[in-house]
């Protein structure tokens, strides 16, 4: 599944190696799998641990897009939330009341049936919710890639920042922005419900039975990492890591910077927003206060802990992070301060705790919990390489 | 540099437009606001008193987001890396000097010698209690990272600011915390042509202004301040020639932080609110000051820091508060495309 220069036997690290053998990687991908969609028969369909386990597909979904940006190219994306909330507020706008004003009493409903389609409002098939969600992302990816592109490192991490916290702030005050009777986001007050995933041939999606919404955040997840493995594997693939090595020498190679780049962020943010859509659906709301920096951070999170560039280094990452998140912080362990003779709820301390696994991975594990082998390599060279030769290489 | 430029120089008209005068164009850009809001006042009343107020108001703020920007620009300047904490890093120097008040008692009440002997305590404890942070954060989060991909230290940066966010949220509490308003900051200190100047924005001066002296003294005039630039110009060089860059980086990072420190100070007085959250914000518009005089500039820093409280005086004034931080980025991301190596900046190899 990798290409042939990096599956050379590389056995130098300090750490041991985690990676299967080549031959034994398919198999066991595919009872992995198998096993996730299993899963739900074992649990309480409408119980907490659906509910993770929900959550955690569609974090996957996210951290693989954001992988491609910052694990495959290189680009630092600090402001991937930008893309949450644009595949959120593609939910919003095509399977909710909110467009009710422009629509009148009648409502626009496209491929629905049930009730919703009587609404008024704009009620999509969540098909083409996603579809929606995906061209907007896109082409927010690239707008948002376009000033970077003759930047690098840092600044590149900055201006995306900055990009995440305007769409923080165009959502937060959108409904300043009126045009006739259109507003542009539901501001602080949120849009909520938002219509639950309905699909061709199936029944509409209740809040009730969880396993519907898993194996859909499964079926995308699947798709997601299937996209990943393919596009690593590509000509586009090799560009990225080409350019992620070595820009300079990627580009005397004949790599298009420009299109490698965009598509990077492109195809990056299009998973989000997959996920953003996904997600309004299913915690039902959209709310523009949840559209934080801290978000980025806790997605970025999960890839640096799995391993940048490493898939399932990655898809793991989402998973732990996404039950520490959502289980063993608030259910688990919130009261330990407090039993400790502390004043305070370990829930309120969740960023500075991903904060603190951030440091520690890069201090002591750079490479991640699962190491990509060519990432791994890179790092190994340069830590403890002659600073010019290294930042002639890194710069 | 001019090799990893080359790829590039086929693609775009943008690129045409910024050999043509990206300065000129940033600095249209950045004369849109004043002027557009000065022609609007003078049909209006006939008069620029409320541009001058803004001015006044922006300069003072810029005060304080110019003493943070130095922070950003010394480090990127030796390190060339963007120290995230460092927003934090000031925010815990305004909770200092909020707890400073308490421990040594210091209210209102007590006469302009006392107020005065006690600010300047609380500024010294600011100043050494976030030099001292930021030195540590180096020593935690940044050294041992020396040599490794530069997304490493960039990442641990991130991960240091949130923890301290998080300290600062245990400390106080998660909601802004109102502190007792020793100076009077908002009472009118002299008029002038229609321009009212407040306390607070005479202290943001009186305050800024000497330690900016100071600084650039320090730098251009010691044997430290002259190891300081070596290792900035040549790390290696610098190194052979017997300098200890590490001791030199470490200074660095406490003369910024010391800066925060007092930055934090004037905060306080000039708002008398603090949370946790202050320093997320102040870094990124401290940043975007830093990057628009030119990253690595002194001088730079400073003079974005102005410019950068003036835009926002006038963006929180017309154009409403909420909207402040994205008119800020919004600045950020057009500096970025027409002049990233800002107003004073050289060329630089991250900016291009």
């Amino acid at each position: 599944m990798s290409t042939p220069a990096a599956s050379a036997p590389v056995r130098r690290g300090r750490m041991p190696n985690l990676e299967l053998p080549q031959k034994a990687q398919l198999p066991v991908a595919i009872a992995f799998v198998v096993l996730l969609i299993i899963l739900p028969f074992f649990f309480a369909p409408g119980g907490s641990v659906m509910n993770n386990l929900v959550l955690a597909a569609a974090y996957a979904v996210m951290a693989l897009g954001l992988n491609i940006i910052v694990g495959f190219a290189g680009l630092l994306d600090l402001g991937y939330v930008a893309f949450y909330a644009i595949g959120a507020y593609a939910m919003g706008y095509g399977g909710s009341l909110f467009l009710s004003e422009l629509t009148g009493d009648k409502g626009f409903a496209v491929f629905v049936s049930g009730p919703a389609a009587e609404l008024p409002g704009v009620h999509m098939n969540f098909l083409l919710i996603l579809v929606l969600a995906i061209v907007l992302t896109t082409v927010a990816g690239m707008v948002i890639g376009l000033p970077t592109l003759r930047l690098r490192g840092d600044y590149i991490a900055i201006v995306t920042l900055a990009f995440g916290e305007i769409i923080g702030r165009i959502a937060i005050n959108g409904d300043e922005i009126r045009l006739g009777n259109f507003q542009l986001t539901a501001g602080r007050q949120g849009i909520t419900p938002v219509d639950k995933v309905q699909l061709p041939g199936l029944e509409r999606f209740t809040s009730l039975d969880l396993r519907a919404w898993y194996w859909l955040a499964l079926a995308l997840a699947v798709l997601v990492l299937l996209v990943n493995f393919r596009l690593r594997d590509s000509r586009l693939g090799r560009a990225w890591i080409a350019l992620r090595e070595d820009e300079v020498a990627a580009a005397s190679m004949g790599v298009p910077l420009v299109k490698t780049k965009l598509l990077a962020y492109g195809t990056g943010a299009a998973f989000g927003g997959m996920s953003g859509a996904f997600l309004a659906s299913y915690t039902n709301t959209v709310n523009a206060d949840q559209f934080q920096f801290s978000f980025s951070i806790f997605i970025l999170a999960m890839v640096i802990l799995g391993g940048l560039a490493s898939i399932w280094g990655v898809v793991l990452g989402a998973i732990v992070l996404s039950v520490i998140n959502n289980y063993l912080i608030p259910d688990v362990l919130n009261s330990v301060p407090q039993r400790l003779g502390l004043d305070f709820d370990l829930t309120e301390v969740t960023a500075g705790i991903f904060g603190f696994m951030l440091v520690i991975m890069m201090v002591l594990r750079p490479e991640g919990l699962l190491p990509e082998r060519r990432r791994k390599l890179e790092l190994e060279e340069g830590i403890g390489s002659d600073d010019a030769v290294y930042e002639a290489r890194m710069a | 540099m001019e090799a990893a430029t080359v790829p590039l120089s086929r693609s775009t008209s943008l690129r045409r437009l910024r050999e043509a005068g990206g300065r000129y164009v940033l600095i249209a850009l950045l004369l849109v606001l004043p002027v557009a809001y000065g022609i609007q006042d003078l049909s209006q009343t006939g008069n620029l008193s409320r541009l001058g107020n803004n001015l006044v108001d922006g300069l003072s703020n810029g005060a304080i987001w110019a003493l943070v920007a130095i922070g950003y620009t010394l480090v990127y300047g030796i390190i060339e890396l963007i120290n995230f904490a460092h927003g934090e890093v000031f925010m815990i120097g305004s909770f200092v000097a909020a707890g400073f008040f308490g421990t040594i008692g210091l209210t209102a009440a007590a006469g302009p010698a006392g107020l005065l002997v006690g600010l300047v305590l609380t500024l010294i404890a600011c100043m050494a209690a976030s030099g001292v942070l930021n030195v540590m954060i180096e020593r935690v989060a940044y050294r041992p990272l020396r040599g490794a991909p530069k997304l490493a230290p960039l990442i641990t940066a991130v991960g240091m600011s949130f923890i301290l966010q998080n300290v600062g949220l245990l400390w106080l509490g998660g909601s802004p915390e109102g502190i007792v308003d020793l100076i009077r900051s908002q009472e009118v200190f002299f008029t002038f042509a229609g321009v009212e100047v407040s306390n607070g924005d005479v202290l943001a001066l009186a305050v800024t202004i000497p330690l900016i002296l100071l600084m650039t003294a320090f730098i251009g005039g010691t044997r430290l301040g002259k190891a300081m630039r070596a290792t900035a110009q040549d790390p290696d060089a610098a190194r052979l020639m017997g300098i200890n860059v590490d001791t030199t980086i470490s200074m660095t990072f406490l003369l910024g932080g010391m800066l925060a420190g007092a930055a934090g100070l004037i905060y306080a007085l000039y708002q008398t609110t603090i949370w946790y959250f202050q320093g997320f914000t102040a870094g990124l518009i401290a940043f975007t000051a830093a990057v628009m005089g030119g990253i690595g500039n002194i001088k730079g820093a400073v003079l974005g820091g102005f410019i950068i409280g003036f835009i926002q005086q006038i963006s929180d004034n017309r154009i409403g508060s909420s909207w402040t931080p994205a008119v800020v980025f919004a600045y950020l991301v057009l500096i970025m495309v027409f002049k990233p190596s800002g107003l004073l900046g050289e060329q630089t190899r991250e900016a291009g």
